[in-house]
């Protein structure tokens, strides 16, 4: 796993306290906000579970022996949610799918990558985008499916590509 | 039966023969023993007795101490053609260590000597005569030391059994019953002379009042400082006053004088349960309860006193200046918290020498005009600079 950059706030005890002042809870959600985002990034990472959150170093800070608790994550969570970077995926929150960019600027990523370089009207596989040779320069490329899928039917409800499925897999052919 | 033990007939030094008869029958309380037709002899200091023949040859035979024997009386005689006459012996406890004897173990206190073949002597009188002398304490037969003579007349007092037992409980509640009513009467005379010495005080003060001139002014202040170490010199009490209102009126403007001075020592705010300490320690007697103390206080910021009460939202509750600013402890705590990076209720509390409550009220306010951020761990709770709020991006 390449390591990130850490924020200052990784290394203050109080990070890991949710605070109960308004405006400082904020400024902490934001840094988490980033933080989580940026680290997810850089592992390519997609999904969350917060009962298994404290395994990773992201919540976990043991130079300073503090975590955050998972009540925390969940309420890290649920901002990313609110800003479309994060869904849950089971009725108890505990499993999150995490996207660094929202699903809506995936398809737009996508779809212009479509149009640049001609495949409208054409079928690919969501192995060809996420593992072809054709993307290998893109921010997609090694995208998790699950999130693939999610940006495609996006841009299925914007009329610009429909979702067909292939085998166990999918296909997308782009308007 | 049991205090009897072996022992030798022979007479140590110093004992004296007192009397012997022939035909001596031993009863253990009210029951036959084996011990039947002997021999009897008396000294000064125990009753011995062996069967025929057997204490002219100086053969060992039982005896009983006569330090054992509280209380000797004949039995009345029923009716009856012989001439036997019987005696009852009651004895006391038998003691520890002592010699063998024939019988270890008896629920009797007390035995019987019959004479069958009638009495020669006065048995009785000699007896009694030999239990006055107590000869036995100055011969080697005497007890042991550990038994002194103070140990006697405690077994005379006391008889055992459940009888005993009873009395000896009642006489322990009598007198810690004693020692209670006594302890109440020197508090109530304590109280009383207390009362007294308050209206000595004020007399005496008034009396400096007036003669102002006549003695200096550094011997009046001097004067004044102790009694006013002895205690509020006029203490507001209930008694004094009909109205309840009036009361706790009087009562707040008294507390608000005296906690004034120590409120501001201590930085402005002190904790109810000091001031309960402070004022009941200066009022000596005349104790406030806490209701009374509360209920003054309440009436502080009315009255327009230089104090008032404050409770914090964590329920603790404060008597502080009226002109107590926030905003100034709220910006000590902070400068406080940027020198030493985090910290604790405790530590602050260490660093300003106040209590630890009000150390974390004030690291409370803090963090909640936003100046402070918290760390909750397993050691706790510590207090940082709102590094959140005040560093750039």
């Amino acid at each position: 796993m390449s390591e990130i950059e850490w924020p200052w706030q990784y290394s203050f005890p109080p990070f890991f306290t949710i605070q109960p002042h308004a405006e400082t809870k904020a400024r902490q959600l934001k840094a988490w906000h980033t933080l989580v985002l940026n680290y997810f990034k850089a592992n390519n990472l997609s999904s969350l579970d917060i009962r298994e959150a404290h395994q990773s170093s992201l919540f976990n800070n043991s130079s300073i022996d503090r975590k955050l608790p998972p009540e925390g994550i969940l309420l890290v969570l649920e901002d990313l949610q609110k800003s479309g970077n994060a869904t849950p995926l089971d009725k108890t929150r505990n499993r999150w799918l995490v996207y660094w960019h929202t699903l809506e600027e995936w398809a737009a990523i996508i779809y212009s990558w479509a149009q640049a370089n001609g495949f409208l009207n054409t079928v690919c596989t969501f192995f060809e985008l996420v593992s072809g040779d054709d993307t290998n320069e893109q921010e997609f490329h090694g995208l998790d499916e699950e999130v693939l899928l999610r940006a495609i039917q996006v841009l299925e409800t914007q009329k610009k590509a429909e979702v067909i499925p292939i085998d166990d897999s999918h296909g997308v052919k782009f308007f | 039966m049991d205090r009897f033990e072996y022992s030798d007939p022979r007479l140590a030094h110093g004992e004296e023969f007192l009397m012997r008869e022939n035909g001596v029958k031993l009863y253990d309380g009210d029951s036959k023993t084996t011990f039947e037709d002997g021999e009897l002899v008396v000294s000064n200091a125990r009753i011995l007795w062996g069967r025929p023949g057997d204490i002219p040859r100086g053969q060992m035979c039982v005896c009983l101490p006569l330090f054992y024997v509280v209380l000797v009386e004949e039995e009345q005689r029923t009716f009856s053609f012989s001439s036997s006459r019987k005696f009852v012996l009651h004895l006391s406890e038998s003691r520890q260590g002592k010699p063998q004897g024939p019988v270890t173990w008896s629920q009797h206190n007390f035995i019987k000597i019959s004479f069958k073949e009638g009495l020669h002597n006065d048995f009785l009188g000699l007896i009694q005569n030999a239990l006055m002398t107590r000869a036995w304490e100055r011969l080697s037969v005497a007890p042991p030391s550990a038994s002194s003579s103070s140990q006697n007349v405690a077994d005379r007092k006391w008889r055992s059994g459940i009888v005993g037992i009873e009395r000896k409980i009642e006489e322990k509640h009598k007198a810690t019953d004693e020692s209670i009513s006594l302890a109440f009467q020197d508090l109530s005379r304590l109280m009383n002379m207390a009362k007294d010495m308050v209206a000595i005080s004020r007399s005496i003060s008034t009396k400096i009042r007036d003669k102002q001139g006549d003695i200096t002014e550094d011997e009046t202040v001097r004067f004044k400082s102790y009694l006013l170490s002895l205690g509020i010199d006029d203490p507001v009490t209930r008694g004094a006053f009909s109205n309840q209102t009036e009361y706790f009126k009087s009562l707040a403007k008294q507390l608000a004088q005296m906690l004034e001075e120590p409120i501001k020592e201590v930085g402005g705010m002190m904790s109810m349960a000091d001031v309960y300490c402070r004022v009941n320690r200066a009022r000596g007697l005349e104790l406030l309860s806490p209701e009374d103390l509360m209920s003054a206080c309440r009436l502080m910021s009315t009255l327009q006193l230089g104090l008032c009460l404050r409770t914090f939202d964590s329920g603790a509750t404060v008597l502080q200046l009226s002109d107590h600013n926030d905003r100034i402890i709220i910006e000590n705590t902070a400068v406080a918290l940027e020198e030493s990076g985090s910290l604790s209720a405790t530590e602050l509390a260490k660093i300003l020498g106040i209590s630890v409550l009000l150390a974390k009220e004030r690291l409370l306010t803090t963090e909640k005009q936003g100046r402070a951020c918290r760390d909750e761990s397993l050691e706790g709770i510590r207090f940082y600079s709102n590094l959140f709020l005040t560093k750039e991006e």
